[in-house]
């Protein structure tokens, strides 16, 4: 908040207000991202303090939690001493000690903002909150809605203020009780005066009042911002802006004083002496909040020991002069189990990560759409279309969303056949849940026999509307992507592209759970279009210029991985020659066997499989949760992330990881300069640390920084949801996505020399925040001296492990699937 | 005799799922389940089987008196069942959505906190549901509908750790008593109708009833109301509506079979179950079409503004409920049957497939957008369609409406009483009470003209102090005293009233006092375990901390407030026999007394234990959220 106070400039402070709202876009185009993004700035310890003594966030596991696992021997007392020395020397290492396992502290919180505005209940008996809120709600959220309402809000093309002015002259009792806050709405145009109004004459408190009026709904609030710059987010787009919003509760808040004090109301401050209005603030010699982030390191040392002491000792694998197959996927963590288990069934593969838009900034319109949606990662503006044809409609209607039914007549004809109809549909998919129309299926996305276009058609492009990619344009984006996963030789005879996408059934934040690098879309476009373009002679030929040969008889295949079901869909099939098919249909069996193992892996998860049934009926259950109307976890998406690693597939291959973690192939030989690090390490730190952070948070206070539980979840306006009719929208994660998830920070792994990943950072001073405030933990791996360097202020030092020895694991068939826990890391025995 | 039995067990078996989930260990997820489970399809096939015995023996209604709680020479209190179309009907559909619901939690709780509560809590409400609707007389009725109103209120209130949950559980509750204030008054009116506890199987003498009414023009339509406001308030109609989408806080499931389809129609099912005692008075059925159609017409009008999906299917809902009041009071009552089946299984599948409609209206968009919306306010004067827009977006200030109309007034008459403080309440009323049973002893049998009112001014007393119980905000122990002793003016108005046994009265107080007592031990022990989060202003969530008082103090407050828990509700409709015919007042008063002390009483139950905790140990939503 600013120094100067004494002043208030709306514009100073509607800047601050945004900063600090949360910033989640409608469901449709839901992105993980930090939740304290506004508090980034600080280093992480910091910041979690302020934000906690400004708003009373649960920054960290409760206290009890974290004694409870070392009490258990979850935690390695010598990581405990390690991280103590670290902070405090080995003088206060007793005196500390007990401070973590023994000392009782005061856990309650409290927060700054909302103080002043609890003087309306305090002073003047007045509860605002409950006068103004559900009316505020129910107004804003008619004006955004996107179709529930079937009765449109009038005049909707105008923004929220006009639109209340026109409604409020064009009707009969007008929308307010009050004919003074009428005649403000048609004349005010700023909110000053109306804070003059409710907050009184001292206006070094507006920005005081404001932060506790914005952050008693701060759903809302961040909602109406967010739509204010990214109104594309909208299908029917409305025009809305904080201040508009800010201005109507102002009004409403003069409109319930007027109604229980009369014209001549009391404001906020009227009996208000001592106020102090700096909010945020910090408190360096908060001990609690030490030992609390104490205990945080322990977590995650205990964890990132185990897995770079593994990394440290890499095994000896049975190499195989020609690859049987490639495989390239994307960076997500799911994926993680699932290619172990293909380089399993088939030792001789190689599988690849990266960021699953393949370096294709595109957005797709499909055939019959009246849209296109963007398929990249959140802050590239696409720059190319890639148009559909030749597909079939893929959009169902489902009469049980039908207007009709909640209308008078409609609702009278219809309950009585389509009620019985109901009753039919409901027992079936109670009991046996099959696909329904209502369903997200990452397949849908894109019709598999259609075609794309997506070489670049003049005829088709516009102005800002640019239809598919020249050929230098695939050649480098190709070239690119080849580049920065270590893949420009040896290539195998044939090569697949693997996108993933996510089924669910009733399910509203269906796009946090597909690709993060496509926004939230299936990645089955880029990886088809990857391929297609890998494939053109064209392409090949400009790559030779780029000292990539690839042989002639190697051939690209797109694919999408739907992650919930462990199902695949190939493309392009019949493009293939006779032994093409042959060799893809070797390879497609290997796929089978290694989604059917993995999905059993998957299942030790699920609590309610019983995961030792034979691996077809567990693979059933599995895939019938991607379709059952009651099933509130249909995957676990990224619960348990909690590491990064920048390398080639040999650092890690070794390892049991679980699936906790996102792998991004990269050849340091092949990026003596840290070109392709770069760009790496400027998409892992926002994509990988957003979706760590944003699950740390919603874990750590699911009630204040997640949605909490998902159960009782209304649908508003088809842009959010909220608990019940009168609540603010939620945002952050719901618990159902959380359950199993053990908040720790990433921890990033570059397979690099220090002084070159140093230098990248220093650099990229953005990416660097990341890392310097300790938001992402950063260590390397040497290649040349096969040591551990972590990254603290500015340097790389060795790292010193405090374990001496990992488990090993004889095959994958050992995993103990009866275990629901995070299962600890393993060596894994190389199969023959 | 079989069908007796198979009848009988169609109560006991829900009964004895809520015991004994209630009797395992809440982290036994699985068994709980399974028992739910277990029972709820146990009893599916004791309803098939009681359906197949009963259409075998002649299909002719069946009146089955169970177990008698209490005779005295003139009244006798009977739990009695009774067997017809009307209850194989709606035990068929609710035996069958239980199912539905008990199977789908099972997966869709996994993990939740509170499990166990939520399977206890609907096999409670399903406890209730079924006596309600096997009930053969007013007062097993009378037990059942009090027990899908606890029900209520604990589904509402399931996230009791959040602020707006518990608000609307009050809320919705208290609508709920309002509504209770009909049965009791009805059942009091149809007492004296007949001179005894009348079944629903004599009703439908229809000579029998048609000659009482005939004679009784006044009573009998008064009865006719009576029924209606309990039937309105329990299917949200008009003017009460605006309680059914504040109900939507729970578990989704628990409000697609509350609100969505058992719950809500039982106001269908008392007037169906009623209908001989208004279906020949043209006034009620007039009102009863009237109450349908203005209940049609706004919640069509207030549906179509809606944004969120849940108040969307609510309102849309109460408008076929409407219609099905609409229906009834033309005599149609297959038709209702018929589209109370329908109407409830669409609901309840809309309710359930409701987040759906996020990923299905975008990609459906996506395919077909088309920004202009066709309805009725495309075709009114653009000044009339506006105005009927913003009326609609304020759900047509029904729930202001409800506040100022009953709870402001009642909050009102509490504060006249704010004089009466820990200090002096003692002081003023122990004499004042005193003075009126020395008055009772030494005058009992005088004629003097003022004895006449005094059972009136004893019983306004009382209502007085439930209403100030209500409006206290500072002092728990005191609120919970002005309704004890509200109890003991109401028995002393009635001692006034008619010359009875004393035991009625012993009887009537015994359970009260053994309640109150209990109640006023935790709080105490609250205070001093709490000094700084001791009162009533605000909720304060100390469930948290304190589950095993909470749920004594609950059993307490239920107790307290003549919940057919203890011998006092044996008591209460025994106390209401004693008023006479002609004292409406009188009647009315204890009715209020009795609704508004239930009302208080849960209201400082859920400030005191529900709620975010005002300590702020726990994680705690904001108070919006």
């Amino acid at each position: 908040m600013s120094e100067l106070k004494a002043f208030f400039s709306e514009e100073h402070v509607l800047h601050e207000l945004k900063h600090y709202l949360p910033n989640q876009a409608p469901l449709k185009d839901f992105i993980h991202h930090n939740t304290l993004h506004s508090f980034q700035e600080y280093p992480f310890e910091e910041a979690l303090r302020r934000a906690r003594l400004a708003f009373g966030y649960r920054v960290y596991r409760p206290l009890a939690e974290y004694r409870k696992t070392f009490f258990e021997g979850r935690f390695s007392e010598s990581v405990l001493e390690d991280v103590i020395q670290n902070h405090f020397g080995a003088a206060l290492m007793e005196d500390w000690r007990r401070n973590l396992l023994y000392k009782a502290y005061d856990t309650s919180s409290t927060s700054s903002v909302g103080n002043l505005r609890a003087h309306w209940k305090s002073d003047h008996k007045l509860n605002m909150d409950k006068e103004t809120h559900p009316i505020l709600f129910r107004w804003v959220s008619s004006f955004l809605d996107q179709g529930i309402g079937f009765a449109g809000f009038p005049y909707k093309d105008l923004s929220l203020i006009e639109a209340m002015r026109k409604l409020d002259s064009n009707s009969f009792q007008g929308v307010f009780k009050n004919s003074t806050t009428r005649s403000l709405l048609q004349s005010v145009t700023s909110l000053k005066p109306l804070l003059r109004l409710v907050v009184g004459v001292r206006e070094d408190l507006y920005e005081c009042y404001l932060f506790d009026q914005q952050f008693a709904h701060p759903g809302w609030s961040g909602m109406v911002a967010v739509l204010e710059t990214t109104s594309g987010s909208l299908l029917d787009r409305r025009k809305i802006s904080l201040k508009d919003f800010i201005t109507l509760e102002l009004l409403l808040e003069v409109d319930a004083l007027i109604s229980k004090f009369g014209e001549r109301f009391p404001d906020v401050s009227a009996r208000l002496e001592d106020f102090n209005n700096d909010y945020f603030i910090d408190r360096p010699d908060d001990e609690y909040m030490k030992v609390l982030s104490l205990w945080q390191e322990v977590s995650e040392w205990n964890y990132y020991d185990q897995v770079l002491l593994g990394m440290s000792r890499p095994q000896a694998i049975a190499s195989y002069p020609v690859p049987s197959f490639q495989s390239i996927f994307c960076i997500d963590d799911r994926e993680c189990s699932f290619r172990r288990y293909l380089e399993n069934e088939d030792p001789a593969c190689q599988t690849f990560g990266t960021a699953g838009f393949f370096g294709l900034d595109l957005s797709f319109k499909p055939e019959h759409g009246l849209f296109d949606t963007k398929s990249c990662p959140a802050p590239i503006t696409p720059s190319t279309v890639i148009l559909e044809s030749e597909s079939e409609k893929r959009h169902r209607k489902d009469n049980h969303f039908h207007h009709g039914s909640y209308s008078l007549l409609g609702g009278w004809l219809l309950s009585q056949t389509m009620g019985f109809w109901s009753a039919l549909k409901l027992t079936a998919s109670i009991f046996y849940p099959t696909e329904t129309k209502s369903m997200v299926s990452s397949f849908k996305h894109m019709d598999k026999e259609g075609k794309l276009t997506f070489k670049f058609d003049e005829k088709q492009s516009r102005e800002g509307f640019k239809v598919g990619y020249t050929s230098t344009e695939m050649a480098d984006k190709m070239a690119a992507l080849l580049y920065s996963i270590g893949l420009v030789e040896g290539f195998a005879p044939v090569v697949y592209i693997v996108g993933h996408g996510a089924s669910s059934m009733n399910n509203t934040h269906y796009a946090g759970y597909d690709c993060g690098a496509c926004s939230g879309r299936p990645g089955s476009v880029n990886a088809r279009v990857a391929a297609a373009m890998l494939n053109m002679a064209e392409v090949r030929f400009l790559l030779i210029e780029r000292d990539i040969i690839i042989p002639k008889e190697t051939v690209f295949i797109g694919a999408l991985h739907d992650t919930t079901k462990d199902e695949i869909e190939f493309y392009d099939e019949a493009t293939l020659g006779e032994i093409e098919k042959n060799r893809h249909f070797n390879c497609k069996s290997v796929f089978e066997k290694a989604l059917r193992k993995n999905a059993r892996e998957r299942s030790r998860r699920f609590l309610l499989i019983d995961s030792h049934r034979k691996e077809t009926s567990v693979h059933r259950l599995v895939k019938k949760r991607a379709m059952s109307l009651f099933e509130p976890r249909p995957e676990w998406n990224h619960a348990t992330n909690a590491l990064c690693i920048v390398g080639r597939r040999s650092t890690n291959r070794h390892l049991f990881l679980d699936r906790r973690a996102f792998l991004n192939s990269f050849d340091y030989r092949l990026d003596t300069e840290g070109k392709y690090l770069t760009g790496i390490l400027n998409a892992v730190a926002p994509v990988c640390g957003g979706i760590n952070l944003e699950y740390y948070f919603s874990r750590v206070d699911n009630y204040r920084l997640g949605a909490g539980t998902k159960l009782p979840h209304n649908v508003i306006g088809l842009i959010g949801v909220a608990n019940g009719m009168d609540g603010d929208l939620r945002t952050g994660l719901p618990a159902q996505m959380i359950n199993i998830h053990e908040p720790l920070r990433l921890l990033v792994i570059v397979e690099h020399e220090p002084q070159i990943v140093l230098n990248v950072l220093q650099a990229n001073p953005v990416t660097k925040q990341w890392f310097y405030n300790e938001w992402i933990h950063l260590a390397c791996l040497n290649p040349l001296d096969g040591k551990i360097y972590i990254y603290k202020h500015h340097v790389f030092k060795e790292y010193k492990f405090c374990a001496n020895h990992i488990s090993r694991l004889d095959s994958l068939e050992a995993i103990r699937i009866e275990e629901h826990d995070n299962l600890p890391v393993s060596y894994l025995e190389a199969q023959p | 005799m079989k069908l007796d039995i198979v009848i009988l067990l169609l109560f006991v078996i829900p009964f004895l799922g809520f015991i004994s989930v209630v009797a395992t260990s809440g982290k036994k997820e699985t068994l709980i389940s399974k028992l739910a489970f277990v029972f709820v399809s146990m009893h599916l096939l004791a309803v098939l089987s009681a359906t197949v015995l009963w259409i075998l023996s002649g299909n002719d209604a069946l009146n089955i008196p169970e177990v008698t709680l209490f005779r005295s020479e003139e009244y006798v209190f009977i739990i009695d069942f009774y067997f017809d179309k009307l209850t194989v009907f709606f035990l068929l559909v609710g035996s069958f959505i239980m199912l539905l619901i008990t199977r789908y939690s099972r997966y869709y709780m996994h993990l939740e906190r509170g499990y166990k509560r939520f399977f206890a809590t609907i096999l409670f409400f399903y406890t209730g549901f079924s006596l309600t609707v096997l009930a053969g007389n007013f007062e097993t009725l009378f037990m059942g509908w009090e027990i899908l109103g606890i029900s209520s209120f604990l589904l509402i209130g399931f996230y009791r750790e959040r602020y707006l949950p518990v608000r609307n559980a009050v809320k919705v509750f208290s609508i709920y008593r309002i509504g209770d204030v009909g049965i009791l008054l009805a059942m009091w009116a149809s007492h004296h109708l007949w001179h005894e506890n009348i079944t629903f199987f004599k009703l439908h003498n229809q000579l029998l009833v048609d000659s009482t009414i005939s004679t009784h023009s006044g009573i009998g339509l008064f009865i006719a109301l009576c029924l209606l406001l309990a039937a309105a308030a329990k299917s949200a109609q008009f003017p009460f509506s605006s309680w059914l989408p504040r109900a939507m806080e729970g578990p989704t499931p628990s409000s697609a079979i509350f609100y969505g389809s058992l719950s809500v129609h039982l106001g269908v099912f008392l007037l169906l179950r009623t209908h001989p005692l208004w279906e020949h008075q043209w006034l009620a059925r007039v009102l009863i079409g009237l109450i349908g159609l203005i209940t049609a017409i706004m919640g069509y009008f207030i549906a179509s503004v809606q944004s969120t999906i849940k108040t969307q299917v609510a309102y849309a809902s109460v408008s076929q409920i409407g219609i099905m009041f609409i229906t009834l009071s033309l005599g149609f009552e297959n038709l209702v049957l018929f589209h109370f089946l329908g109407n409830a299984f669409l609901r309840m599948y809309q309710l359930l497939v409701s987040p759906s409609i996020v990923s299905y209206k975008i990609r459906d968009q996506f395919y077909h957008f088309n920004p202009e919306r066709k309805s009725i306010f495309n075709f009114l004067p653009q000044r009339l369609s506006n105005s009927l827009y913003i009326w609609s977006l304020k759900e047509w200030n029904l729930d202001s409406l409800m506040n100022k109309l009953v709870f402001a007034r009642a909050k009102y008459f509490g504060h006249r009483l704010d004089f009466l403080n820990q200090g002096n309440a003692l002081f003023f009323l122990v004499p004042f009470y005193l003075f009126g049973v020395f008055v009772f002893f030494r005058y009992t049998n005088s004629e003097h003209g003022l004895m006449g009112y005094f059972p009136e001014v004893f019983s306004f007393i009382g209502l007085l102090l439930v209403f100030r119980a209500f409006s206290e905000r500072i002092q728990p122990k005191l609120a919970w005293l002005f309704i004890l002793m509200n109890h003991f003016w109401v028995a002393l108005s009635i001692a006034f009233n008619e010359h009875f046994d004393l035991s009625h009265v012993v009887l009537y107080l015994s359970g009260v006092v053994v309640s109150a007592s209990i109640g006023y031990f935790v709080l105490h022990r609250l205070r001093s375990a709490q000094p700084q989060a001791y009162h009533l202003n605000g909720y304060l969530g100390h469930i948290s901390r304190h589950r095993t008082w909470a749920f004594i103090f609950l059993l307490a407050s239920l107790g307290l407030m003549g919940f057919p828990i203890t011998v006092s509700f044996i008591g209460e409709d025994l106390i209401f026999s004693h008023i006479q015919e002609s004292q409406y007042l009188l009647a009315t008063m204890n009715a209020l007394g009795y609704v508004f002390s239930g009302i208080a009483l849960i209201r400082m139950y859920s400030r005191l234990f529900l709620g975010p905790d005002v300590k702020l140990e726990y994680p705690t939503s904001l108070k919006s959220a």
